[in-house]
């Protein structure tokens, strides 16, 4: 039997995906350019018996989720640059709590209200670095919207299996742009839930990492107790100042991302075998780069598209080696500079590094990525 | 025979951070032995609290305990509670957490009748910070942020909840403390947002600076202020002055409770389907 398809906007896709992977509750707050998000969980959430609150305020969305997510459910909520950053305190929140939840950002510009209605890609290192305190962070990056559906299903099953918060951000042209989908069958796709204690509620400590870094999570009504806060606590999860124990979490909850990171890697390469240009590019900015690798490529100019889907962790190795291959790296992103630094960071002086940044609300086109390669060879 | 606390007490949790003289521990006190009188199962049961000396109550109960951010109780004790209504969910922290930075999650908890219960410690300071003016602190008194008097007007927390929507409301004071675990138990059984407003005291950063020369002063203040609402009926406006009611001070039963409500949308779009 063929599969179903539909013609459908990236939001819809998102709030789809989310079902897919088990979604059952979502707290949100009106926002462009993610509001269809909301919408349309609204009308498929009480389907599924799941729930769907419209919270007062963007603070209090991410509260909901993480109190949701604390009795058991997949919870997710969406936004864009205003209510991420208001959020960014109870991400943290998440990230010490070790809370699995799912937070969409459908990038607009900015700073502040900026364009509402324009596209931007420049909450990216604000995915890394936005709340306080050193944390482990996870962002996925999808350009079309069948990815929307696959990298939101997959963003749901990475906080499930490290318990963290984890983001998905496409910006305004692929949230509202309509592509045609092929669902996934039911089982198609991977679906991970959460490790339950194999220990009895006696003996539980809900950040005893001694059988594994990722220590397994209970839920609240399900006959255990526990304690969960958002200060520095040891294995029992009870406050603690005791500099070793504050030392031993803080790191297990980074080590837990950075020694998995081949587990939470995801990226495409397209022409980079003899590639002498790389285009490092991400979201809806990799739609243009890889008509420009095609065009690059009819003239004899031998460039090719590195385009990472998982974010953070920063795909260094493959840069690294990308850097040594190739003559010049350029990074096209709707922002006026954030991932190129990283990019250069990581090559180590190895190649040029040349940035293609627009942020008027308009997309950068292939001819603009053109002309930088041609610049740069 | 003594009340047994123990029995709900975390063992090796004690002592708590409050200072003497606190009346937190009074107000925690009453939560326990409400929760008895009322037959919660504490596995079943999950206390939110905020930041603040008030707000490191849940920690010291063996129940499901969730320490949020500050001012966030209400938020995510709201998402505990729709996900999973079969919990009983009690929210408990001061005044500061509660009605200036958690004042708008805290009116929507009350507009939404969501089923929980809200125990505010107001004792018109935010003391973990060292004594800065609250929305409580009464004009003209000291805090460490108002040395030469708090020029700002104060909200009045039970109004507060009333006007916003919730259904059960009620104050009393740490110096009343039967009155304290009576009021809890109303506020539990009670089918909605229930909320218990006790006025508390902080001898430390508070008392020491408006010439309270001792706990017991305080505890007489509130003792002398507070008016149970069925006497104040009976006085005039004169008398009323600089006195606060006490008691149950608004009950209702018909607004539908907010999870209620949902289950039965989820059940209406089900069965249409």
């Amino acid at each position: 039997m063929a599969k179903k398809t539909a013609l459908v906007q990236g939001n819809q896709a998102c709030a789809e995906g989310a079902i897919y992977a088990g979604c059952t509750f979502f707290g949100g707050y009106p926002i462009t350019p993610s509001t269809e998000v909301a919408e349309e969980l609204s009308e498929l959430l009480p389907t599924v018996g799941g729930k769907f609150i419209q919270m007062e305020d963007e603070i209090g969305a991410m509260a909901s989720v993480i109190g949701a997510s604390l009795t058991g459910a997949k919870a997710l909520t969406a936004t864009s640059g205003p209510g991420v950053s208001l959020k960014q305190e109870l991400i943290g929140y998440a990230c010490i709590a070790e809370t699995p939840c799912v937070i969409v950002n459908v990038m607009r510009g900015g700073p502040s209200t900026g364009m509402p209605t324009g596209p931007g890609q420049s909450d990216v290192m604000q995915a890394r670095w936005g709340t306080h305190g050193d944390h482990a962070a996870i962002a996925l990056v999808p350009e079309s919207i069948q990815e929307i559906f696959t990298e939101t299903v997959r963003a749901f099953n990475l906080a499930e299996k490290y318990r963290m918060p984890v983001q998905v951000l496409f910006d305004e042209i692929v949230g509202h742009m309509r592509e045609r989908i092929v669902y996934p069958e039911p089982g198609e796709l991977e679906v991970i839930d959460r490790e339950k204690p194999s220990v009895g509620p006696d003996e539980y400590k809900p950040y005893d990492s001694s059988k594994g870094q990722i220590p397994p999570l209970a839920s609240f009504g399900s006959g255990y107790k526990f304690h969960v806060t958002g200060l520095n606590k040891a294995d029992d999860g009870f406050p603690t100042t005791k500099a070793e124990l504050v030392d031993a979490e803080e790191r297990r909850q980074i080590d837990k991302i950075t020694d998995n990171v081949a587990d939470i890697e995801k990226f495409e390469e397209y022409q980079l075998d003899d590639a002498e240009v790389v285009i490092w590019a991400y979201g809806s900015s990799s739609r243009s780069a890889r008509y420009a690798v095609n065009l690059l490529r009819q003239e004899g100019i031998k460039a090719g598209l590195f385009r990472p889907i998982t974010l953070w962790p920063f795909p260094e190795k493959q840069t690294a080696a990308l850097a040594k291959q190739a003559k010049a790296i350029v990074v096209p992103e709707m922002n006026l500079g954030q991932m190129i630094y990283e990019v250069d960071r990581v090559s180590r002086g190895n190649c040029a590094i040349a940035g293609v940044h627009r942020v008027d609300g308009e997309p950068i086109n292939p001819a603009q990525i053109i002309a930088k390669v041609k610049e740069v060879i | 025979m003594a009340y047994d606390y123990e029995k709900s007490i975390r063992p090796g949790k004690l002592p708590h951070i409050w200072c003497p003289g606190c009346g937190h521990g009074i107000v925690m006190k009453g939560l326990i032995r409400a929760m008895d009188t009322c037959g919660l199962d504490r596995t079943n049961t999950c206390i939110v609290s905020g930041i603040g000396c008030a707000s490191r109550l849940p920690g010291y109960l063996d129940a499901c305990t969730l320490h949020t951010a500050h001012g966030r109780a209400a938020a995510f004790a709201t998402g505990v509670k729709l996900a999973k209504p079969e919990m009983s969910v009690i929210c408990c922290g001061g005044d500061g957490d509660g009605t200036a930075i958690g004042g708008n999650h805290f009116i929507h908890a009350c507009r939404r009748n969501i089923d929980m219960t809200y125990v505010v410690m107001n004792n018109y300071i935010y003391g973990m910070t060292g004594g800065q003016f609250s929305p409580t602190t009464p004009t003209g008194k000291k805090a460490s942020t108002t040395p030469y008097g708090n020029p700002d007007p104060v909200f009045d927390i039970s109004k507060l909840a009333i006007g916003s929507g919730a259904t059960f409301v009620a104050r009393t004071t740490a110096a009343h403390p039967r009155e304290i675990d009576k009021l809890i138990t109303q506020g539990i059984k009670h089918k909605g947002m229930a909320v218990i407003e006790v006025l508390d005291d902080c001898p430390t950063t508070y008392g020491r600076r408006n010439k309270f020369r001792s706990v017991i002063d305080m505890m007489k203040e509130l003792k002398k202020s507070a008016v149970p609402a069925k006497a104040a009926a009976k006085m005039s406006p004169e008398q009323l002055e600089g006195k606060f009611l006490t008691g149950v001070l608004y009950h209702e039963t018909d607004k539908p409770e907010y999870c209620e409500q949902y289950d039965a949308l989820i059940k209406r779009v089900q069965e249409s389907a």
